[in-house]
């Protein structure tokens, strides 16, 4: 299919805000300064569960220099009131009690009470001197253990929803979903190879670079202003009105530079504390988490217990299909097990599957989404499993994906049918790379190959677009940028009104000052407040004609419009040309648009990788790397390739080190970035990318979101080549060199 | 409580004074005294690097330096990369190859990479990646940076040359 | 962080006298571990005494003799920055070069790695295989320490109340000899040995004459395991000789199981680390690169 030609769409601009960012001037949330500003300190809970019988803040507050202190009992009482935040509805009960623990700690590092006061150091001085009579209580940490009859309880009024009926059971299941599509044991009599196994993946974290943080100042008029670094202006807002129990109006987001979140920074943890801290001040406080407060009380994504059972014919047609998925939620309901029932064969077509999920709450902190939540887990099994079928069939793994590929019309066991996907075209690209072509060359080395699927989603975006009489543009939208949306919403929008990106000048605004906006996640950024954008450029051109049609005294709908361009049967101004006279013609111009689209795509990406494994001591090095995901269209490629190589490298340390090391009693042993090992930069080689592009029908330039199916494959791509490596098959994450080399021993 | 001491340094080439306590470490000096908030804090024990400056031609974490040790010393941050209007050309490679997302390690990387350049004017692939280890990102999975690095060699050996 | 004080002496001294007037006060030398630690409360001394103004902790140099004298406060990047060090001890470059990250060798010492004293510093298994002393001044006056003996558990040294590490000497190499160090980590960088092993020898007519070997992480301090070198002298240089060190220090090994590793897995590494070390050791011995 030939694709129209773009003047803007497909470049690589420089960012708006790359000047502020690499002088340094760029404003974080920490960064924020304000006269009289106090700071916070939070005290969190040492044990993984406990009752907390008693707490005596007398001899913090009567230490010199400390304003005030705050626990629990100073936000409003609790409902059974359900409040939609982000992502989905939620009991308020649970979003109150993990900002401020009432009744229980449920997990070490569960915020207690905080410390307003003059500087940092005495904040914290003074919360080590607040008294917290703990009640230990015995602890659960993974989902099987917590699952047990008899297991110690999180919550006494939790009970289960079974296949969508509430139960009266008090369990630490909150929920267990069932997708049933054709006849899996029927499927199974008829397979001819059949693979099952367990696998299980650690507790990790999305690891951004800047912790959490939050100024707010709760104003003489009532007013709630808040400065953060968050995801998402209006969750944040709604969210903290919800917790302190206050009109939505009353709360003003502006948000701050955000130093990465990957998922993490769409709850809030600190805004709510830092309000109820100034409003018993009467000055603005500011709360900095430390990197440990990060690791231990901010939201990782869930460790997960998976069994999967693949069965195909000798052909290689994959005939049915069982999962078997328990993730632990943390600390309150929702383990994104949901999407990962919804993955965890999507990328595949197979007649006879049965999925049963379940969302297990454990004494770790309460998870958040990471990065196409779910997914790399379930991927990690699924492919994994088609990688052993691929072997007992003694097909090509890539060719056995292709004979199974999902494509338009298939059908996924949770329901929906695709439109137009991308799964063969990313299953051909990686076949065709010169990476996979390559010899693999030298004694313990193996390559591995994966896909994997993730959804876009749309929801609300709104934008607005002013004409300047000097022909650029302002744009106003809501999108909080943390990879360069700016610029690739900028750039749909000067694709559009043809001019070049570098007259619009983009802005992300607070909540007083744009539209609704959800959140920076789903993928949804370029894809739907990029419709917003150019529905907003739209507008603007709708009224431009009207000018030029006013000034040609012609009838509006006879003015045509091409790159910019402004025509009628002879008459011809450029969009500079006519901005310049908007002042003569009516007065300022201004595109507005509320979109909540429902066109999404979802993308799928695939990994080919090489490993070298030492026999000696089970360490894997990453030899080569290729990242394959298909953009819809790149508006921006170098974003996108930046997009699949950040994530490809996330699931490089997902596969080989990251995890939570948990000690028997909950605490996390490995909280610092020394220890809980991220790659650096020594431990990678350059990440090659191969961008395809299948329009997606759903967005004007064919736009799918690409931030997050990437991270999906690269967990089991590795581990399929370190059992190549190895000739033993990984089943748990992180494949560590610990892990590795018992795997080693264990093959004898 | 210990009394503040008074503290006379040069940052950027400038004099700059600031009163500390011995607890206040170079990072909170340099952020909250001098209002230098290019270096951020992402760990607060050496392991990230997103507070990485120069102290008298070398570079620290300077979340483990204390503010009294700054005295007499001489301190480079990102914020004196630029000269006037002009970007150093490390700025302009990170911007040109798209080597920042969020870009809160970017001031790291940047300081320490014009380190490694004024010593070593052409690094290899792996030099450089031993060399920026000290600083961690996670966005970008480094390739983009790493070509910015090298770009930005090549060009200042080009001036150079 | 606790409230502290903080002095800058310029001399040893003056040192000594601050560090016996104020019990419990330490020395700040790179601060890469004193800082963390104070941070996390789990040191609170109520004096900081800076060690980087008194002109002997600061001091690198040669004696006639081509031994290395190193002052305690010493920067790695002085160390790998130096071309007579480079030149004489390339193993000491190499272990200044993976002491933290580029940035942290802009401050971490060798004698601070040391003074420390975790079982898993990576310098003192190369001290203790080199042969270094420490001299150590105190209120009682002035004593050596063999590096071997300088850590005495975790976290804790064999220094006095008041005294204080004014340098590391490390004799010179004899001809035909060769030294390295070699630790197990996940990453590549900026990382804690899950085991190391600093290794020494001689090598004559391709017989090892005389060899050291000390592990890291496997003991609560730096372990030296004469058995290894025992197990070695008189052989042939060879890789199966080095193997036969490689299970000395094995045995000798005695590793707790932490989220770092096993003690199965740690026992296991002491032996391949030995190994490789020692053949790396016997390449540089012999001038093979």
């Amino acid at each position: 299919m030939s694709q129209p030609a773009y003047s803007v769409i497909g470049t690589r601009p420089i960012r708006h805000d790359g000047a502020d960012k690499v002088t340094g001037r760029a404003l974080y949330g920490a960064d924020f300064q304000m006269a009289g500003l106090l700071h916070g300190f939070v005290l969190r809970s040492p044990h993984a569960h406990a009752r907390i019988k008693s707490i005596d803040t007398s001899r913090a507050e009567a230490y010199p220099g400390v304003k005030a202190v705050v626990t629990a009992a100073d936000l409003p009482e609790s409902s059974d009131r359900m409040v939609d935040i982000g992502e989905g509805e939620t009991p308020l009960s649970y979003v109150r009690g993990n900002v401020l623990a009432r009744g229980k700690a449920l997990y070490r590092g569960h915020a207690v009470a905080a410390v307003a006061a003059a500087s940092l150091h005495v904040a914290e001085e003074a919360a080590r001197l607040i008294e917290v009579e703990y009640e230990p209580l015995p602890c659960v940490l993974t989902a099987p253990e917590a699952m047990l009859p008899g297991a110690p309880l999180l919550h006494e009024d939790l009970h289960t929803h079974e296949l969508g009926e509430k139960t009266s059971t008090a369990s630490n299941v909150s929920e267990h979903f069932r997708h049933v599509m054709g006849d899996s044991e029927a499927g199974f009599a008829e397979a001819e190879v059949i693979v099952e196994r367990e696998f299980s993946t650690s507790t990790v974290h999305q690891g951004y670079i800047e912790p959490q943080n939050a100024t707010a100042l709760w104003n003489n008029d009532g007013r709630v202003l808040v400065w953060c670094s968050t995801q998402g202006s209006f969750v944040v807002r709604d969210a903290t009105a919800c917790v302190l129990d206050i009109p939505v109006s009353r709360v003003k987001v502006t948000p701050m530079e955000i130093g990465g979140g990957f998922g993490g920074k769409i709850p809030v943890y600190l805004e709510p504390v830092a309000a109820l801290l100034s409003k018993k001040t009467g000055r603005p406080v500011k709360i900095v988490m430390t990197r440990k407060d990060v690791l231990e009380g901010t939201g990782p994504t869930p460790g997960s217990f998976l069994r999967v059972k693949m069965g195909a014919k000798k052909d290689g047609r994959i005939v049915a299909a069982q999962a078997y998925l328990a993730f632990e939620a943390g600390a309150y309901p929702g383990a994104m097990v949901g999407p990962a029932g919804m993955c965890v064969f999507a990328s595949y077509d197979i007649a006879n599957q049965t999925i049963h999920g379940y969302d297990v709450v454990v004494n770790k902190p309460s998870t958040a989404a990471y990065r196409a939540p779910g997914a790399p887990n379930a991927a990690f099994a699924t492919e994994s499993v088609v990688d052993e079928l691929a072997e007992k069939l003694g097909i090509d793994p890539i060719e056995l994906r292709l004979m199974n590929a999902a494509k338009e019309g298939t059908r996924r066991a949770d329901g929906p049918k695709y439109r137009r996907i991308g799964c063969v075209e990313v299953l051909e690209a990686m076949k065709n790379s010169e990476h996979y072509r390559s010899p693999l060359g030298g004694p313990n080395r193996g390559r591995g190959v994966a896909i994997g699927f993730w959804f876009n989603v749309g929801l609300p975006s709104s934008c607005t677009i002013s004409i300047n009489a000097d022909g650029t543009a302002n744009l106003v939208e809501g999108s909080t940028d943390i990879g360069g949306t700016r610029t690739s919403i900028a750039m749909q929008a000067a694709e559009v009104l043809g001019i070049p990106v570098d007259r619009v000048n983009p802005t992300v605004a607070d909540t007083d000052s744009v539209g609704f906006t959800a959140v920076t996640g789903g993928s949804r950024v370029t894809f739907a407040t990029g419709i917003a954008a150019y529905e907003a450029a739209q507008d603007v051109v709708r009224q431009m004609r009207e000018r030029a049609a006013k000034l040609w005294s012609v009838d509006p709908d006879t003015v045509e419009v091409d790159r910019g361009q402004y025509k009628q049967n002879g008459h011809s101004m450029s969009f500079a040309d006519l901005a310049a006279r908007i002042g003569e013609t009516g007065g300022p111009v201004v595109g507005r648009a509320a979109v909540n689209p429902k066109g999404v795509g979802g993308s799928f990406a695939g990994v080919v990788v090489d490993v070298e494994v030492d026999p000696e001591t089970g360490k894997t090095t990453i030899l080569r790397f290729t990242s394959v995901q298909d953009a819809g269209k790149a508006i921006h490629p170098a974003y996108v390739e930046g997009q699949m190589q950040g994530g490809s490298v996330q699931g490089i340390g997902w596969a080989l080190n990251e995890e939570y090391w948990m000690s028997k009693d909950g605490a996390m042993m490995n909280s610092s970035l020394l220890d809980y090992r991220m790659p650096t930069s020594l431990d990678l080689p350059m990440i090659d990318t191969i961008i395809v592009e299948v329009p997606n029908p759903g967005h004007p330039f064919g736009v799918r979101g690409v931030g997050e199916a990437n991270i999906v494959p690269p967990t089991p791509a590795i581990a399929n080549a370190v059992s190549h490596a190895t000739g033993v098959r990984m089943t748990r994450l992180p494949m560590n060199p610990p892990a590795v080399m018992a795997a080693i021993w264990s093959k004898g | 409580m210990s009394s503040n001491v008074r503290v006379s340094t040069t940052v950027n080439g400038e004099p700059a004074e600031f009163l500390c306590e011995p607890r206040e470490s170079l990072l909170e000096c340099l952020r909250d005294k001098l209002n230098l908030t290019g270096a951020k804090e992402g760990c607060n024990d050496g392991n990230c690097g997103a507070c990485t400056v120069e102290m008298d031609g070398r570079i620290v974490t300077s979340c483990l330096v204390l503010g009294v040790e700054a005295q007499g010393a001489s301190i480079g941050t990102v914020e004196g990369l630029a000269r006037g209007s002009a970007l150093h050309p490390l700025q302009t490679a990170f911007l040109e190859q798209a080597a920042l997302q969020c870009g809160i390690c970017t001031p790291g990387f940047l300081v320490a990479a014009k380190a490694l350049l004024d010593h070593e004017p052409d690094p290899s692939e792996d030099r450089i990646r031993f060399w920026l280890a000290t600083t961690l990102g996670r966005c970008t999975g480094y390739d983009k940076i790493i070509r910015a690095v090298q770009q930005a060699a090549r060009e200042m050996r080009e001036v150079k040359a | 962080m606790h409230s502290f004080d903080y002095a800058a002496p310029d001399s040893v001294s003056a040192a000594v006298s601050l560090l016996a007037a104020n019990p419990g006060a330490r020395l700040l030398a790179g601060g890469t571990d004193l800082i963390v630690q104070m941070r996390a409360h789990r040191r609170e001394p109520g004096l900081v005494v800076d060690a980087k103004r008194i002109p002997e902790l600061s001091a690198l140099t040669f004696d006639s003799g081509g031994g290395l004298t190193l002052g305690a406060a010493v920067a790695c990047w002085r160390i790998y920055g130096d071309a007579q060090v480079r030149a004489v001890f390339p193993s000491l470059v190499e272990v200044a070069s993976l002491i933290g990250g580029t940035a942290i060798q802009g401050r971490a010492s060798i004698g601070g790695n040391l003074c420390n004293a975790a079982p898993s510093a990576d310098a003192t298994p190369l001290l203790i295989a080199l042969g270094a002393t420490c001299r150590v001044v105190g209120p009682a006056g002035e004593r050596a320490i063999a590096a071997e003996d300088f850590c005495v558990a975790p976290g804790r040294n064999a220094l006095a109340d008041g005294e204080l590490l004014v340098s590391i000497h490390i004799p010179a190499p004899r001809p035909g000899s060769g030294a390295h160090y070699l630790r197990f980590i996940p990453r590549n960088e900026m990382d804690i040995a899950v085991a190391g092993a600093g290794v020494s020898l001689t090598i004559a007519d391709g017989v090892v004459t005389a060899a050291r070997v000390a592990l890291a992480s496997v003991a609560p301090t730096p372990l030296l395991v004469p058995e290894a070198g025992q197990a070695i002298a008189g052989k042939p240089a060879t890789e199966e000789t080095f193997a036969l060190a490689g299970e000395a220090a094995k045995a000798a090994a005695k590793p707790i199981t932490d989220m770092r590793g096993t003690i199965e897995y740690r026992r296991h590494l002491c032996a391949v680390l030995t190994r490789r070390a020692l053949t790396a050791a016997a390449r540089q011995a012999q001038g093979v690169h």
